[in-house]
């Protein structure tokens, strides 16, 4: 197996999730970034995406986060987000919904909003 | 039934309703405590991380943001007061008020000037009475505050404390609200939230001999802690708003409880007082039949002779 990485996936009001993974990808300022076990310390700023984690027993969590940082260090990650959710967390009709709305209004950043979640449901 | 027997029944009446709202809302004051302190918890994490960042950005790079620098000379001071939107909480509220009242004199006589913004109705209602200047007040949500309330409150803040001081911004930014330690005892505190005293910060955690690692900031040490900066004063501000949510049920939950003890007593002393009248009033129809019976008795005597 792997070498492996502690994930913690924090919302302001809640641990949304936390386990090993062997590989987090998400979305910042700069670009993507993907952290595997090892990677230098790292500070991050976040932009409103979705983070990918390849967990350790093979699987995939997708959660769509909006606005946040990333930190890396001593194979520990964190992930601190204003507003995160898990894939399976999010009512797609919901996000629809708010998508029609928001594009309807040109509210730019609720528009946003609602295409992450909308992605991170579609993500494999 | 005479008429002091009725008063006192009539108030007893009364104090029996009182009763049962006090001790309602005691009971509701009690499951809500339960509620904010797992509110409390569960915003702990988040606070957590987010100081070890800071901390880690602030020592890490020789960056000088205005957040984290003090100010040579500080004139203007702005002071953030948590209190409650609703009364019979007992002296929560105006434990918080007096609280920011020690502050204002101690910061005024550091020659600084103060800035008022409130949280709740009963510290808005008091600075109103007063005629002083609210810089900016929020109410509606002290019950059980969210992370957007917390939003909310940040955003004057730290643009005031991003102004110049000569165009009316503040240099300090002090908060007081009361300090969830138990759930019988709740501390009205106050603290000064920036500029950042990292030392502070990291003896409250605990980990002051931990080494921070040389991190790798993306896209810029700069940026990190500009976006950083907002965040941590939004949770330091959410995570006092929670504290002192839980702490209001928590002094209500206790005002309630005394409330429905006197209500108790006063009914326990009320039906004594009833008992006695009724004792009287038997005690006085006995002896006015009695009194009639012999009068009678006496009189048909007088007749038969």
């Amino acid at each position: 197996m792997a070498a492996e990485l502690h994930v913690e996936l924090v919302a302001a009001d809640r641990n949304v999730w936390s386990g090993e993974a062997t590989l987090v990808v998400a979305r910042t300022t700069s670009g993507d970034i993907g952290v595997m076990p090892g990677h230098q310390p790292l500070l991050g700023v976040l932009e409103s995406g979705p983070v990918t984690i390849r967990t350790s027993d093979g699987g995939t969590v997708v959660a769509a986060v909006h606005g946040g940082f990333i930190s890396f260090a001593d194979n520990k990650l964190s992930l601190l987000a204003e507003i995160a959710e898990l894939a399976d967390e999010i009512d797609v009709q919901r996000a629809e919904r708010a998508l029609e709305r928001a594009k309807s209004d040109t509210d730019g950043a609720a528009e946003r909003r609602a295409e992450v979640r909308l992605r991170a449901v579609a993500a494999p | 039934m005479g008429a002091q027997l009725r008063v006192y029944k009539r108030r007893i009446q009364a104090v029996t309703a009182t009763k049962k709202i006090t001790k309602a809302m005691e009971m509701i004051a009690a499951s809500r405590i339960v509620k904010a302190q797992r509110k409390v918890a569960a915003s702990m994490p988040y606070a957590t991380e987010l100081t070890r960042a800071v901390t880690a950005v602030a020592t890490g790079s020789s960056t000088n943001h205005p957040l984290t620098t003090e100010a040579e000379s500080p004139v203007r001071a702005a002071v953030l007061l948590l209190t409650s939107d609703r009364g019979l909480a007992g002296g929560y509220s105006s434990n918080a008020i007096k609280a920011a009242e020690r502050l204002r004199e101690r910061l005024a006589a550091e020659g600084k000037e103060v800035d008022t913004y409130i949280v709740g109705r009963k510290g808005v209602a008091y600075y109103g009475f007063r005629e002083r200047k609210v810089t900016e007040s929020w109410t509606g949500f002290t019950d059980s505050p969210e992370y957007s309330d917390a939003k909310k409150i940040a955003g004057p803040l730290i643009e005031a404390i991003e102004k110049d001081t000569a165009e009316g911004g503040v240099d300090e930014l002090h908060i007081v609200f009361t300090e969830f330690v138990s759930m019988m005892t709740q501390n009205a505190i106050d603290g000064r939230m920036l500029p950042l005293s990292l030392d502070k910060d990291a003896e409250e955690d605990g980990k002051k001999d931990e080494l921070l690692p040389l991190f790798d900031f993306e896209p810029s040490a700069e940026d990190v802690l500009d976006a950083l900066l907002p965040r941590y004063v939004e949770s330091r501000i959410y995570n006092a708003l929670l504290q002192a949510a839980a702490s209001e049920h928590a002094a209500r939950r206790r005002a309630m409880k005394s409330a429905t003890d006197n209500a108790g007593d006063l009914i326990k002393s009320l039906s004594r007082l009833a008992n006695a009248a009724r004792q009287a009033e038997i005690t006085q129809e006995i002896s006015e039949i009695v009194g009639g019976a012999s009068a009678l008795a006496d009189a048909s005597a007088g007749s038969d002779k």
